[in-house]
């Protein structure tokens, strides 16, 4: 009985992954290209996929990030940005741009924007799928990129690595002005250990969640808080497809980058930095916007408290030190990556 | 010349070329095995870039696939390539395109010349070996193995598992001890030779041929038959995980292996321009070196291996997420639990503060909050006493808090007032220590003065959700430390019962308690029970009624009636 639901449930998922990649694709002629630079993708070129809309502040410190991590390439979709991102990102030599109107929340949050531009591009390269206010790190990244990660995640036979969003936050108001311009001098701490897991069984993805926003805003109803698991790392294969932003994808197995039998598997981190001063501002264009959510109205609440400028800090507090800290702290892990 | 080098190569073959060379240009000779999964032109192009370095020669050339005969074909193939071509040599170091020396190849040279008749092979019978994978120790030599461990796994095992139940077993050519170890050796040109041109080499090598990694068990074996002299350790450095796949070397392992005074290293990652540029340049500065000392790499990697393999105990993350937890420790540290005392005594908390220190909490589980110590509404780690985030993940609630507070002694009580949902975990963990009076949130009803119609409803609930807790006592699978006592066998004896509790708490000492807690005044409470047994709600988890002090026998009846 066990046996024929885990069939039935495989051989749904299945179809669902069919139906997301026709989706998708059927989207592709609202992807208009703006730079195509793929054709200097070279085999092993390891690739970012992000969508943006209005990231000028974050973009260069994103770039620069994952460029020093060893990104070959980055295959970014514009959403309707009005702030100087895309000239910007025109410019870039290691960028390729392409740009639509259409609604985000339709899109799936971005999904099927970028699933079309991975299967296209993606196919057989590591592939790094972000948010610009996504910094991804993982052990051992100051002294070796992200090619040394591949290649040993290659050599040990794993396909994915999964990664855990941690928002970071200020030490004041939200909304109180920074002084430098690098998103992780102003933002500097985190929550350290009140994260929750749960395991989907059919999807086998880890829901954590937790956090700065679950203690602050979500406090009443748990369920509802932002998901904070991550599969950000993936050999892709053409096959393949997020499910809802990047927090799992098909098929399942893709989404088994933690370990069942007590021992750990190799984790990273991606350092949120959405609380930087222009939260205030943003939030209150998304409740006007209604197209970060599947169902909006539930999170007027949550939008409207970040448009007021809270204060996540507390002295309980942690401030952010690196990846051996974090790694410490078990928010991620080496997992035998010496 | 004395030292020749066999090399197995199938990939980046820059850093290959590198190595062949850096040996060359120091008087060593090398024989390259290129595998035959190369493409032909591939292969041309690598061969065609030493045409003019009569030191390094090509040997044939074979497909070879981890753990077949394959890799001992291929390296028998080098070696008498290598052996034929350079009669000179003494040693042969049989390395591959990954391997990096550490060291300068003269002082190899230097040490294998004041060792000219050893053979320095890893060769550990296979009572002694524990580090391979499978658990197929003595089994890799008596079993059949025609099934690829890598691409068909299922076969494999259900193969071996088809040879163990049938008692099927080979049968050990004569002569010959089956030996396991590193598959790196370097050795002297007369065992080589007797290996290669044994007059039985094609009966050993077809036994061989059906044996699981013969590369860490032909060489091995065959030397303990025609050594004199073998030093049972291996002049290169390779490290694997659990699963039997090398570590690899960065640029930032460079202190950690220049420190290990050991020759060669295996594996190197190929770009790791930084430890190629150091260990290849042999005017760097010479350090006083000592004999191969690789204890401290040794020991970084078992911890790597280990935190692979097991985890951090109590850990909860993307990186470590248990599925059949039962039986396992199921969180970070020890901490206690204490059940009713509180009930029972005035100002219990602050006692049990004095007696074991820690951190002591209220009701962690209470219903309209957790009750941290020192009433704090957020602590370690940002745990927010909030009673609905707590209740969405009531266990994971606990393990947060004692992950976040590691190196405190947590102690929290819990009654059957609280929220229930994380019993089972206190009762499964073998960190947990519970102490249990059973009975005791009678106590404070009795207290109250109420009447017991007003009392009797929620006395069977709090008692039915006791029932449950200590019937999980009961089940299979329990752990934790349990000291269980009806509260009126609790009263009867209570000063050494405490006692005995804080001793195994703080660790058993010659200190006697002499600060006591205040119990609270019972007086006429044998009666307020037997006013509620009359009432409806008859006591199963208090005990024997009669132990109470002021019991006085059918006093119950006659107020109750």
């Amino acid at each position: 009985m066990n046996g024929t639901a885990a069939l039935w449930a495989a051989y749904r998922l299945r179809w669902r992954r069919r139906f997301l990649l026709a989706r998708s694709f059927a989207r592709h002629a609202r992807l208009l290209p703006r730079i195509d630079r793929t054709g200097f993708i070279r085999d092993g070129a390891i690739l970012v996929f992000a969508t943006v809309r209005n990231e000028l502040a974050r973009l260069p410190g994103f770039l620069t990030h994952h460029r020093d991590l060893g990104v070959d390439h980055f295959l970014i979709v514009d959403n309707a940005s009005t702030d100087g991102a895309t000239p910007f990102l025109a410019d870039q030599s290691d960028v390729s741009l392409w740009s639509t109107d259409d609604g985000y929340r339709d899109a799936r949050f971005g999904v099927d924007w970028l699933t079309c531009l991975q299967a296209r591009y993606g196919h057989g390269h590591w592939c790094l799928t972000l948010d610009a206010d996504e910094l991804l790190i993982y052990a051992h990244h100051e002294s070796r990129d992200l090619r040394a990660l591949t290649d040993w995640l290659d050599l040990t036979g794993r396909p994915a690595m999964g990664a855990l969003m941690l928002d970071l936050y200020p030490g004041g108001s939200l909304n109180a002005p920074g002084r430098s311009t690098d998103p992780l001098d102003h933002l500097t701490w985190f929550d350290a250990g009140n994260y929750v897991t749960t395991r989907h069984p059919d999807r086998r993805e880890l829901r954590i969640q937790g956090g700065p926003r679950a203690r602050a805003f979500f406090a009443d109803d748990p369920r509802r808080a932002p998901t904070l698991s991550k599969v950000p790392l993936v050999r892709w294969n053409r096959r393949y497809a997020y499910i809802a932003s990047t927090h799992a994808l098909l098929p399942p197995r893709l989404n088994e980058v933690y370990a069942t039998d007590g021992g750990e598997t190799p984790t990273g981190a991606l350092l949120h930095t959405k609380f930087l001063p222009d939260i205030g501002v943003r939030s209150a264009e998304e409740l006007s916007r209604r197209q970060m959510r599947a169902d909006p109205d539930l999170y007027d609440d949550y939008y409207e408290a970040l448009c007021a400028g809270p204060t996540l800090w507390h002295p309980t507090s942690t401030r952010y030190e690196g990846w051996r800290q974090l790694e410490a702290l078990g928010l991620m892990s080496r997992g035998g990556w010496e | 010349m004395t030292l020749g080098f066999v090399m197995l190569v199938h990939t980046a073959f820059d850093r290959a070329e590198q190595v062949a060379r850096y040996f060359a240009d120091h008087d060593c000779p090398v024989a390259i095995h290129v595998d035959g999964k190369v493409p032909p032109r591939r292969f041309r192009a690598f061969r065609d870039r030493f045409a003019n370095e009569p030191r390094i020669v090509f040997s044939a050339r074979s497909r070879v696939e981890w753990g077949t005969w394959s890799i001992v074909k291929a390296t028998q193939v080098g070696a008498e390539r290598l052996l034929g071509a350079f009669p000179d040599l003494r040693h042969v170091f049989l390395a591959s395109g990954s391997c990096l020396p550490l060291r300068p190849v003269g002082e190899l040279v230097a040490y294998l010349d004041a060792n000219p008749e050893t053979d320095f092979i890893e060769s550990v019978t296979t009572d002694h070996v524990a580090w391979t994978v499978d658990g197929l120790e003595a089994e890799r030599f008596t079993l059949r193995f025609p099934f690829s461990w890598r691409r068909q796994r299922r076969l494999f095992d259900a193969y071996v598992k088809f040879q163990r139940r049938l008692g099927l077993k080979r049968r050990i050519p004569e002569g010959i001890v089956p030996h396991l170890g590193s598959q790196w050796w370097c050795l002297t040109r007369r065992t080589l030779d007797s290996i290669l041109s044994a007059p039985d080499r094609r009966a050993t090598d077809a036994y061989f041929s059906k044996v699981w990694i013969p590369d860490e068990s032909y060489f091995q074996s065959l030397a303990r038959r025609y050594s004199t002299t073998i030093e049972s350790r291996s002049l290169t450095l390779s490290k694997f995980d659990i699963y039997g796949k090398p570590h690899v070397f960065y640029d930032d392992h460079l202190p950690l292996l220049q420190r290990s005074d050991c020759f060669v290293a295996r594996k190197v990652w190929p770009r790791a321009e930084g430890l190629y540029r150091t260990f290849l340049d042999d005017t760097r500065p010479t350090v006083k070196r000592t004999e191969p000392n690789p204890g401290r790499i040794d020991r970084v990697f078992s911890k790597a291996n280990k935190r692979r393999a097991s985890g951090r105990a109590g850990l909860y993350s993307q990186a470590r997420f248990p599925l059949s937890p039962q039986g396992s420790v199921l969180t970070c540290a020890r901490y206690n639990v204490f059940c009713g005392l509180d009930d029972l005594y005035e100002e219990f908390d602050g006692w049990l503060d004095r007696q074991i220190g820690g951190c002591v909490h209220g009701h962690l589980y209470a219903s309209e909050r957790a009750e941290f110590a020192g009433g704090a509404r957020i602590v370690a780690g940002c745990l927010s006493d909030s009673a609905t985030l707590r209740d969405y993940r009531p266990t994971q609630f606990l393990t947060n808090l004692l992950w976040s507070t590691k190196g405190q002694r947590q102690t929290f009580f819990f009654g059957p007032s609280d929220k229930q949902e994380v019993s089972g975990l206190l009762v499964h963990d073998p960190n947990a220590t519970l102490v249990v009076v059973s009975g005791a949130w009678t106590v404070p009803m009795f207290l109250s003065g109420q009447p017991i119609e007003a009392l009797k409803l929620e006395a069977a609930r709090l008692q039915r959700v006791e029932l449950e807790f200590l019937r999980s006592f009961r089940l299979p699978g329990v752990a934790a430390r349990i000291h269980h006592w009806p509260l009126a066998d609790f009263v009867a004896q209570p000063v050494e019962k405490l006692q005995n509790v804080i001793d195994e708490i703080n660790g058993a000492g010659p200190r006697r308690l002499t600060d006591l807690p205040k119990m609270r005044e019972l007086g006429g409470f044998a009666d307020f029970l037997l006013r509620l047994r009359n009432g409806g709600v008859q006591p199963k988890v208090i005990g024997d009624v009669a132990l109470f002090p002021d019991f006085v026998k059918g006093g119950g009846d006659r107020r109750g009636g």
